[in-house]
């Protein structure tokens, strides 16, 4: 038995309604419980602020095309560099860093578990081979169905219970969290040179549309009792004008569930565009905010942009394409058989630039109107906006007016007439930040029965304490005592243990994979249907026994089981 | 007992179709295999136990013996060379990188040696690629250059190109154009739609002009370059624009000839430039089942795919200074640790020499030309038939390896892990 007191904690803890109060938190065996024994270890944290610990809903950290973004980019490598030091190994990589400096980094900043944005099923080993090497977070993984040939087939049969079984011997299968559509049927038309411009263009030969794959698989997906909803990479990501395509792919959604939203949308600063070119282009963020505002079923993350180098990735094969014939450096693609694709470039995003300095500021904006924390959640789409370390800046971006002023006096001077962000005067405050950095994540991502996400006693001890008072600093002027805070904590605690402090990694740790799998009747069981399995066998290069991936490739194995309505 | 759906641990094609029937804990008879494969699943003698260079002559050791010295080895090393893990499995790389790390050595693995230059050339311009399933359903056009799959990769064409079965092909076999690229008239050659015929160093030319055509600059080619008519050249650029989903395989008759990294730069860019009228890719025909592996695993550990030197602490990559034959001709390694590969089959004369000074472990399940360079040798369960664990098919598609058969033999990662634990335990 193990025992941990930590005293003096100033807590915010939204999911329980905590905001501010400073409470000592008992830790036993991995866990919060109620009161610990006096011989517990005891860390007085002084009255510090001290949050459930960081959640990522939407990172891109281990698997195929980040392995790959690494592997065609020594410069990033060389531009983050540590040696192995105590119990840690070395690390390189800035924008992609290696599984340990992912670790290790976010550790340092407070984070305790991250959601894996994309991972094609047939190379989910590799997604799970990494995980084991990113040992201080607790990890799941979206899964890609967005051109998956069984699903497009049975959406054009109208059989929606078969497109749930499909997706849950998926799941199964590939150990999968949640599932994922990145531009849906764009990137099966990409693996003949095509794509989808929006959601009422069919996908050549299979011949149904984005949006009745995405009505299909949010109804599939709630036949399932998935913990997560759909989580959606709309069609036509980057281009300008497609906010009318957005909002027309998020009015496809009914309110399905009580519990949670019915459609994650993921990194929609990338998908708030107006004008009809490059030259007329401008932020088109209220109309999405105002959209999201009357919709409860629907949660956002904003995808921010920060100025600087990184490595676009994302199962998004031909928008990388457009970038790369926008950029001129180079391009990788992987198209993945019967499933979905990807590709990688690198960028710079310029303050010089007035497109970058849009989309800079259209991330900001969608939090800022967004009046819902729990509808509008905290990431750069890791790294396709900007490196995860740059988060800490964001914060104080939307806790400081002041802050935001002084970065638009840098940005390009056009700025100013395409976007609503000077005229913004709201500054989030603590208990906000707290809902859009792992709240939120955990309601949004359905684990907070699982004790994720909050505080209450049956949570998982993951903690995080930064060296802030919130009584004493000032975010909306202080904002640079806000960054550092958020930069590095005091303490991060990972299942009641202190695994980071003030930067350093303590402990060689060992993650949890959280996974789903949910029980359908025999009828429904695709591993015994014979269509299904001859497909499999004729047109996949991997045999169908050999698809699976096996329990050796999960550390700590957490399987969700669901029951499913078919 | 017949095994089914076995991964062959022979090249980077991985098939997983493999039966093998086993009596008595032998392997009687492989189907579905090509020959390469059936005679590594079929077995070769392998060596009974641990064996110690004792003067002229070699003395048998325990796997304790062996591992002790082994992590000594390694301990009081200077500048110690962690080299081969192409033949063996992904968690035994992992452990390896680990080792690496920890005495602040060079590990690197057998790409340096083969498509290393392609994977430079991918650093410079990136890749655009697919898993093997995409071009087997879709490609109605495949070209293999400097590659001899018939030899090499002999169900390459089968499962994948020629002769596979493709979903959106009516009759794969006639709808698929195949061009080959060579310097000789190969096998693969034979069974070509078109072969073109170029004089050896001249692929970085072909491949310009190729590019050049795509562009429309036709009138700029000459009658003739590198031996290729102009009207072949400017047949091969209207059968890839004409082609609905053109596949690339390129082997080490383009990475290892005169312009070496620059001649896959100029495929790459050859691609991409068509991948703006039809859709293209390109791949590497990668060697051993688990040289990609290698890479990957390198890659998520250390940042870099191969040649990676912790001597300074941090992992440093500089191909041609931190690659095995390098710091074997600049005679600056003072151990070697050599897994699942034979560089004494391979390396250049100098490079052996300085081999034959030092000390020198292997683990491999076979003698082979190595062993003569050995110090002890530490014969390992054989990935794929007694030992299962993870490899990279040469398009990145992960698989599980199956084991046929029970051993007593430990596989490399037990091994490896063993020496792991010594030597942390030596350097608490």
């Amino acid at each position: 038995m193990s025992e941990l007191l930590i005293r003096n904690a100033c807590v915010i803890d939204p999911l329980r309604g905590v905001n501010a109060e400073t409470m000592d938190i008992a830790i036993r065996d991995g866990r919060i419980v109620e009161d610990v024994s006096g011989a517990a270890e005891v860390i007085d944290v002084h009255g510090a602020l001290t949050l459930p610990g960081g959640i990522d809903s939407h990172t891109h950290i281990c698997g195929t095309k980040v392995n790959f973004g690494r592997y065609m980019s020594p410069e990033d490598m060389r531009a983050g560099r540590t040696p192995r030091r105590g119990p840690m190994h070395s690390t390189s990589g800035y924008s992609v860093p290696t599984t340990y400096g992912n670790s290790y980094r976010y550790s340092a900043m407070g984070y305790t578990t991250l959601l894996e944005g994309a991972m094609a099923p047939l190379e989910a080993r590799h997604t799970h081979e990494e995980f084991t090497y990113t040992p201080l977070q607790d990890t799941m993984a979206n899964t890609l169905f967005d051109g998956n040939w069984g699903i497009m087939e049975a959406i054009r049969d109208g059989d929606t219970k078969r497109v749930a079984a499909i997706i849950a011997w998926t799941l199964t299968a590939v150990k999968g969290f949640g599932v994922k559509l990145t531009n849906p049927g764009g990137t099966e038309a990409w693996q003949w040179g095509k794509n989808v411009s929006c959601i009422r263009d069919p996908v050549p030969y299979f011949e149904v549309t984005p949006s009745e794959i995405i009505r299909s698989v949010v109804e599939a997906n709630e036949l399932l009792g998935l913990p997560h909803s759909v989580h959606l990479h709309c069609n036509n990501l980057g281009t300008p004008g497609n906010y009318t395509c957005t909002l027309g792919s998020l009015g496809l959604i009914p309110d399905l569930n009580k519990k949670r939203q019915t459609l994650y949308a993921t990194h929609v600063q990338f998908h708030a565009y107006g004008g009809s070119g490059w030259k007329d282009f401008c932020s088109k963020s209220e109309p999405i905010a105002r959209f999201v505002n009357m919709r409860p079923q629907i949660v956002i993350d904003m995808g921010q942009v920060m100025f600087g180098r990184t490595t676009t990735m994302t199962a998004d094969g031909p928008m990388e394409f457009n970038l790369y014939r926008l950029h001129h450096d180079k391009w990788s693609n992987h198209d993945v058989e019967l499933e979905t694709g990807s590709g990688i470039i690198p960028v710079i995003y310029r303050r010089k630039n007035l497109v970058n300095s849009i989309m800079w500021a259209i991330g900001l904006e969608l939090a800022l109107l967004t009046k819902s924390p729990w509808q509008c959640l905290l990431t750069t789409d890791n790294p396709n906006g900007a490196p995860f370390v740059r988060y800490p800046e964001i914060v104080a971006l939307l806790m400081s007016k002041k802050y935001r002023d002084a970065e638009f006096a840098t940005v390009h001077p056009d700025t100013g007439g395409r976007v609503p962000l000077p005229a913004i005067e709201r500054e989030l405050d603590w208990y906000e930040i707290a809902v859009m950095t792992r709240a939120g994540q955990a309601k949004a991502l359905g684990i907070q029965d699982l004790g994720k996400g909050h505080l209450g006693p049956g949570a998982e001890a993951d903690i995080a304490v930064y060296p802030i008072r919130v009584d004493e600093v000032d975010p909306s002027v202080d904002y640079q005592k806000v960054i550092e805070a958020f930069g590095r904590t005091e303490y991060t605690i990972k299942r009641g243990r202190v695994v980071s402090r003030r930067g350093e990694c303590l402990v060689d740790g060992s993650n949890a994979t959280f996974w789903v799998r949910p029980k359908v009747s025999d009828a429904y069981d695709m591993g015994k249907d014979p269509d299904f399995i001859e497909k499999f066998d004729r047109y996949y290069t991997v045999r169908m026994r050999n698809y699976p991936v096996q329990k050796e490739y999960l550390n700590r194995n957490r399987c969700i089981e669901t029951e499913a309505g078919i | 007992m017949i095994v089914k759906d076995v991964v062959c641990p022979f090249c980077g094609c991985l098939c997983d179709d493999i039966e093998v029937e086993v009596e008595e804990n032998r392997v009687v008879a492989v189907a579905n295999a090509c020959e390469l494969g059936t005679k590594k699943l079929m077995g070769e003698k392998r060596m009974k136990n641990p064996i110690l260079r004792d003067g002229g002559t070699w003395k048998d050791i325990t796997y304790d013996e062996a591992i002790q010295y082994t992590a000594d080895m390694l301990l009081s090393a200077e500048r110690p060379l962690l080299y081969g893990w192409s033949g063996t499995h992904g968690e035994a790389q992992c452990v390896g990188v680990h080792m690496a790390e920890l005495v602040r050595g060079v590990i690197d693995n057998t790409s340096s040696v083969c498509h290393g230059p392609s994977i430079l050339a991918i650093q410079e311009v990136g890749h655009p690629g697919c898993t093997l399933g995409v071009v087997k359903n879709r490609a109605d056009l495949v070209i293999y250059w400097g590659a001899n799959p018939i030899d090499a990769h002999p169900r390459h064409l089968s499962r994948y190109t020629r002769y596979a079965e493709g979903f959106f092909l009516e009759n794969a076999f006639r709808d698929r154009k195949v061009i080959v690229v060579d310097v000789r008239r190969t096998e693969t050659a034979n069974i070509a739609d078109e072969f073109v015929q170029i004089k050896p160093g001249g692929d970085y030319a072909v491949l310009s002009a190729l590019r050049a055509i795509v562009r429309g600059k036709t009138e700029m080619i000459p009658r003739t370059v590198a031996g290729v008519t102009r009207e072949q050249l400017v047949r091969v650029v209207d059968l890839c624009k004409g082609a609905k989903f053109g596949a690339v395989y390129f082997g080490l008759g383009l990475t290892m000839t005169g312009g070496k990294y620059k001649n896959i730069r100029n495929a790459i860019e050859l691609v991409s430039e068509l991948s703006r009228h039809t859709k293209f890719t390109i791949s590497a025909m990668r060697g051993h089942y688990n040289v990609y592996g290698s890479n990957e695993v390198n890659t998520w550990m250390t940042g870099y795919p191969f040649g990676i030197d912790f001597s300074r602490g941090i992992a440093f990559y500089n191909p041609g200074e931190t690659t095995a034959v390098d710091i074997l001709a600049r005679k600056e390694c003072d151990a070697a640790l050599i897994v699942g590969s034979d560089p004494a089959a391979h390396f250049p004369r100098r490079c052996l020499e300085h081999l034959a000074d030092i000390p020198v472990v292997q683990l491999d399940p076979y003698p082979n030309a190595t062993t003569a360079f050995c110090n002890v040798q530490i014969p390992v369960a054989v990935t794929g038939i007694d030992a299962v664990g993870t490899a990279y098919r040469m398009d990145g598609v992960p698989i599980r390896t199956r084991r046929v058969l029970s051993t007593g033999y430990p596989s490399d990662e037990e091994v490896l892990i063993r020496m792991y634990a010594l030597m942390q335990g030596a350097k608490a």
